[in-house]
């Protein structure tokens, strides 16, 4: 392995890796490659032309589903789920960092919660949302107040259930991730701020938070990547609207045209931005934290 | 934090994150728990404590000995476990040469993480994406069964390849191997280079190196990673459903359908099962880690 002369293994492995990597991509260049199929073309080749028909056609909707407000949905619910796991997280790792009477239990809750069947967290909490329905019912039924009855449809939405629902999906990677960054922290930097008389809050301000910022954002991004692609612990929480992954789960038995490749492309492609983005924040941040360090 | 003046308590730092979880997770999972013991009618939940609805769910099993068909529910759980089986063995073998690979062949830093990254991108793609993009290549007119017909291997179309057993342990592998490369890689990235060197030293082959100290040595990256395949293969629904042609059975599909006609003591009872059976199969694989301190 430290020698120069590569044993016949690492060709075996090496074969083994490049036909992983295929495995993993030629499925995925075969749909973008599909999603600019020609008009007259089907669901698998030949190429009938290369066309943009099949985007056009999901722009102007598939059916009865609006792609369109169920893609808004879905970034709108992303962007706060990743603030959300973000904030929260930051919390909690900070929390950890000292002892708190139950961090044990709340560790632990949170890797069950990642761990657990998706269907049963899902059920869950669309079963609580009905018990909350029902009570706000008889609630409102007793009190005489039949006009906000009639107005009452369910409390689950959204930013209610299916917020919470994404929650325990992605705060554990959140905590996780957190507890890895503060696990490799060196607490000198805070013990010098706090000896120069900086406050807890300038040296987490000041010295931490710009230390830990390109994790804080990697963070996010999971956040927003697992919350963009979420749908079994979102089925059974979310109510009468749908996210974009639900909606697509349903259109693979009812689409049979090339639009549902296109649909695939698209959101591809806002992952892609996401990462992107992302990545090219974390370089900024970081080399903005080297300068100053520097200086 | 070192500083003995005032910073934040840890208690409130983790509130947000702990209020979360009780609401979103142990809640629910308390009222799953609760409705199971529940009746229910057309259109409303009757508190009760009854096992009916775990009777139900095993209803016909007690003739398992008497020579008969096997119930439903045992049916279905034999269905998943198969599943559950056949992925986890391929993800272990496969995810193990290319964690193995990634390790200990490929030398530079910069190599490992480029070819890391090269692995993760497919992530950033939509899972029901990624599951419809087999339907080109599998279906009855995709490039696989054209290419063999045309080779003049086989002379109909294998039917066999898509919406079958196959076409959904295919999926599963597709979509689930990293989980079992990451936390490998992360075990064997921790495992002392001298200790192979060592082995060798002393006389020990390749494979004997490999079985000897890399596998007892990664071991806890091989049960994190198995735990997180199997748990999410006896909760799916998604996967199942879409590349079985919702014609296949799975323990997360039946709660999902019962859930659907809003018979949720039903589904909450399986959803116990479920959670049992589940939690069983990771107690066993458990007793030999702990999570934290691999962190």
């Amino acid at each position: 392995m430290g020698d120069g002369k590569r044993s016949p293994a690492f060709y075996v492995l090496a074969a083994v890796f490049a036909l992983f990597v295929l495995f993993l991509y030629g499925p995925m260049i075969t749909i973008f490659v599909l999603s600019f199929q020609g008009p007259e073309g089907g669901l698998t080749f030949p190429m009938r032309g290369v066309s943009l028909h099949w985007f056009a056609k999901l722009w102007e909707g598939m059916g009865v589903v609006d792609v369109a407000a169920a893609f808004r949905r879905s970034v709108a619910l992303g962007v706060v789920v990743m603030g959300a796991t973000v904030l929260l997280a930051l919390g909690a790792g900070l929390a950890f960092r000292k002892r708190f009477a139950g961090s044990g239990v709340l560790f632990y809750v949170s890797v069950a919660s990642l761990i657990m069947p998706s269907i049963v967290v899902s059920l869950g909490i669309g079963l609580q949302f009905r018990l909350i329905d029902t009570a706000a019912k008889s609630v409102l039924e007793s009190g005489g107040m039949s006009g906000l009855l009639e107005g009452y449809g369910t409390a689950m939405g959204l930013f209610t259930s299916a917020l919470g629902a994404h929650l325990t999906w992605t705060l554990p990677f959140g905590l996780l991730i957190m507890l890895a960054v503060f696990n490799r922290f060196n607490p000198a930097y805070e013990e010098a701020a706090s000896d120069l008389g900086a406050s807890p809050w300038q040296s987490f301000r000041h010295v931490v938070l710009p230390l830990i910022a390109p994790s804080l954002v990697g963070i996010g991004m999971f956040g927003f990547t697992l919350s963009w692609d979420e749908i079994a612990r979102t089925s059974q929480a979310i109510g009468d609207v749908n996210t974009l992954p639900l909606e697509l789960q349903g259109l693979t038995s009812t689409v049979t045209t090339p639009a549902i490749y296109a649909l695939g492309t698209v959101t591809t492609v806002v992952s892609f931005a996401v990462m992107g983005g992302t990545w090219a924040l974390m370089r900024w941040l970081r080399t903005r934290g080297g300068r100053r360090a520097a200086a | 934090m070192s500083s003995s003046r005032r910073s934040a308590p840890a208690w409130l730092q983790a509130a947000p994150f702990t209020l979360v979880f009780a609401l979103f997770l142990v809640l629910p999972l308390v009222l799953v728990a609760a409705v199971s013991f529940w009746k229910a009618s057309d259109y409303e939940l009757i508190p009760a404590f009854t096992a009916q609805n775990y009777l139900d769910a095993f209803s016909g099993c007690g003739k398992l000995f008497g020579g008969g068909e096997l119930c439903v529910t045992l049916k279905t759980y034999l269905s998943t476990l198969k599943f559950c089986v056949l992925v986890w063995a391929i993800t272990l073998v496969i995810g193990f040469a290319v964690a193995y690979f990634l390790a200990f062949h490929v030398r530079s830093v910069g190599a490992q993480t480029l070819l890391f990254i090269l692995c993760t991108v497919p992530f950033w793609t939509s899972n029901v994406i990624r599951m419809i993009s087999w339907v080109p290549l599998l279906g009855r007119n995709g490039v696989i069964n054209q290419g063999l017909q045309a080779v003049g291997l086989i002379e109909a179309p294998l039917e066999w390849l898509l919406f079958s057993d196959f076409s959904v342990v295919l999926a599963f592998v597709h979509l689930y191997t990293m989980f079992m490369i990451v936390p490998m890689f992360n075990s064997m990235m921790r495992i002392d280079r001298a200790l192979i060197e060592a082995a060798r030293d002393s006389g020990a082959s390749g494979w004997q190196t490999v079985w000897n100290v890399v596998v007892p040595l990664s071991r806890t990256g091989i049960i994190i990673g198995s735990i997180f395949v199997i748990t999410i293969v006896m909760g799916d629904f998604v996967t199942i459903g879409v590349m079985g042609g919702q014609q296949i059975a799975s323990v997360g599909k039946i709660i999902q359908v019962q859930t659907s006609y809003l018979q949720f003591p039903a589904a909450a009872a399986n959803a116990v099962i479920l959670l049992l059976v589940t939690l069983m199969m990771i107690w066993g694989l458990t007793r030999v880690v702990d999570i934290r301190k691999e962190l």
